[in-house]
């Protein structure tokens, strides 16, 4: 689980573009980074910086239009991602490369069980499984769900919102992906939740051995789990690198002013800092 | 919220299905609308069953009696007679299959072309949306029953070609909803996660979508049967119908609108009969609609 120790995603020069009818938005301009085997990575950035597009392109689920992923390269294990004929990329999608997205209650699909919805995912991706109900009551468990054998026939409405979430998890996790993309799994979820569903990601992810993407615009959040975080900003990566790095030395204007964000208790300031844009844009 | 072992019943309950089930078991007009529609279906599946083995019953529907002709009710012709002589009710029996079936038939048609054109509209959307839904809209700038008229005025008058043409005019609101409901659950939270997992194209389709719309769907084709009776029994009237001897609802208003002044009964009747028909699968379906309406309730 060090760091960089051998790249499995490498994205170079990613540009996209969203096309409209009567403009183009440029999504993406340009990132470039990579994700070691294990290794942690935090994407951060605010609404509308890009890195749940970039995140998505990676294993091209942008709807192509309006998307155009205009140029760069993404390869996975070597392999060019942007050649990929839909079969590979099914079997990329979910089995090498798998999401969790940020709304747990609306990324469950309502009219199945949580039995029907996990045993999809290891049917799609390992079919060499016989026993799927062993299997899915083994990752509910692992994702501390209490009594599983018992759960797995629940529907999602009949779940807490922390729960569905460890649900979503087990389902990315039972395909045995060798990347997890969390796109701000816990953003829709109450602060003592987020802090399980956290906890839950980082021991996870220590047991199985796989690559985390975190995305998020909480800096709060990264500086505990990720080994490394990259900055987005209007489409653009302005800065990348070590947590504790950045953190503490933050080149990029917008670096510092988003961790300038974050509360600190016992501050002795009245008001909460926010970005002014238009200072970075002058810096 | 944790329960360590879920009761069988409280399982049951959880499932969509069961939920609006409930939902509409609550709902005393729908129950006893949906009690209707069985009624008639009862009728129409025994009726068909005595005019297919020959078994005129209680009267032989096209039997003539010229001694007997415009009898008011009476005991042995309880809704009396018209004026060949035949018995109204054995007819009006007799007719019931005839409007169901051109009723159920002819959704079904409506329901297969409505849901593949609005399901493909609304999945695909960009281009394919626009040719298909403006060949909807041109098709909806007709007004269907003249639409439907001429059709059955140019293949001539079959309870075949009246099902079909009904089918082939009707299904365009059904493809608008179905395209509706494609294109707000194909940008769901859930259809993403189902692709992000690396579901092919038409299972997200079948298995992800599709069962999320079933409910309006169904609506649509419950609500879509009494048009399709109403319809025929338009056709009946105007003579463009099934034809006679066969008796239907509309074509025994048909033939009684002569006498309407004489012998109310040949009127009222299988208007009765139309409107009581109408009428329950317009209830059993706007119940079915409460029903489903509310998906997103937690319990």
């Amino acid at each position: 689980m060090n760091e960089a120790a051998q790249p499995i995603l490498q994205v170079r020069d990613l540009c996209i573009d969203f096309v409209l009818e009567d403009r183009t938005i440029e999504a993406v301009r340009g990132a470039s980074f990579e994700l070691g085997a294990g290794e942690t990575l935090a994407i951060v950035g605010e609404s509308g910086s890009g890195k749940s597009v970039t995140a998505l392109a990676l294993t091209r689920l942008l709807p192509v239009p309006p998307a155009n992923l205009k140029s760069g390269e993404i390869t996975f294990r070597g392999e060019d991602v942007m050649r990929m004929k839909p079969k590979q990329l099914r079997q990329l999608r979910g089995g090498k490369i798998a999401y969790i997205f940020q709304e747990p209650s609306t990324s469950l699909n309502p009219v199945y069980t949580v039995r029907s919805q996990i045993g999809e995912a290891i049917r799609l991706h390992r079919p060499d499984v016989t026993d799927v109900d062993t299997e899915i009551v083994r990752w509910l468990d692992a994702v501390g769900i209490i009594d599983p054998a018992a759960r797995m026939h629940d529907y999602p409405h009949q779940l807490s919102g922390g729960m569905q979430q460890r649900v979503m998890i087990a389902m990315a996790l039972a395909c045995q992906p060798d990347v997890l993309v969390a796109d701000e799994p816990t953003t829709a979820l109450d602060v003592t939740i987020q802090a399980q569903i956290m906890e839950l990601l980082a021991s996870l992810k220590d047991r199985f051995g796989m690559a985390v993407i975190l995305i998020t615009h909480n800096f709060g959040i990264v500086s505990g789990f990720a080994s490394r975080v990259l900055v987005m900003y209007r489409g653009r990566i302005v800065e990348q690198g070590p947590v504790e790095e950045i953190l503490r030395h933050p080149a990029h204007p917008y670096t510092r002013a988003l961790i300038d964000c974050i509360p600190r208790l016992g501050s002795k300031e009245k008001r909460l800092k926010t970005i002014d844009h238009a200072a970075i844009a002058a810096a | 919220m944790i329960t360590t072992t879920p009761e069988p019943l409280a399982l049951a309950a959880a499932s969509p299905g069961r939920r609006v089930w409930r939902r509409f078991g609550a709902n005393r007009v729908g129950m006893t609308a949906a009690f209707m529609v069985l009624l008639l279906g009862l009728i129409a599946v025994v009726f068909f069953i005595l005019d297919f083995f020959g078994v005129p019953w209680p009267m032989d529907p096209n039997a003539t009696n010229l001694e007997r002709k415009l009898l008011p009710p009476n005991t042995t012709n309880l809704l009396g007679t018209d004026n060949l002589g035949r018995d109204v009710l054995s007819r009006l029996l007799n007719g019931a299959y005839i409007s169901l079936t051109v009723g159920f038939i002819a959704v079904f048609v409506s329901l297969s072309i409505g849901v593949t054109v609005g399901a493909v509209a609304g999945y695909f959307g960009g281009w394919v949306d626009n040719i298909v839904m403006r060949v909807v809209d041109a098709i909806m700038c007709f007004p269907s029953f003249f639409l439907i008229l001429t059709a059955v005025a140019l293949l001539g008058p079959s309870i075949f070609n009246i099902i079909v043409v009904i089918g082939l005019v009707s299904w365009t609101g059904t493809a608008r909803l179905v395209r509706a409901e494609f294109l707000t659950l194909r940008e769901s939270a859930y259809v993403q996660a189902a692709r992000a997992l690396g579901q092919r194209g038409p299972k997200v389709i079948f298995r992800h979508i599709l069962p999320n719309a079933a409910a309006p769907i169904l609506v649509t084709a419950v609500l879509g049967v009494p048009e399709a009776i109403l319809a025929e029994a338009g056709l009946s009237f105007l003579g463009f119908g099934v034809q006679p001897p066969q008796a239907t609802w509309g074509n025994i208003i048909a033939d009684g609108k002569t006498y309407i002044l004489d012998a109310w009964w040949l009127i009222l009747f299988p208007g009765l009969a139309i409107l009581l028909a109408a009428l329950s699968f317009y209830l059993t379906g706007d119940a079915l609609r409460q029903a489903v309406e509310t998906r997103s309730e937690r319990q």
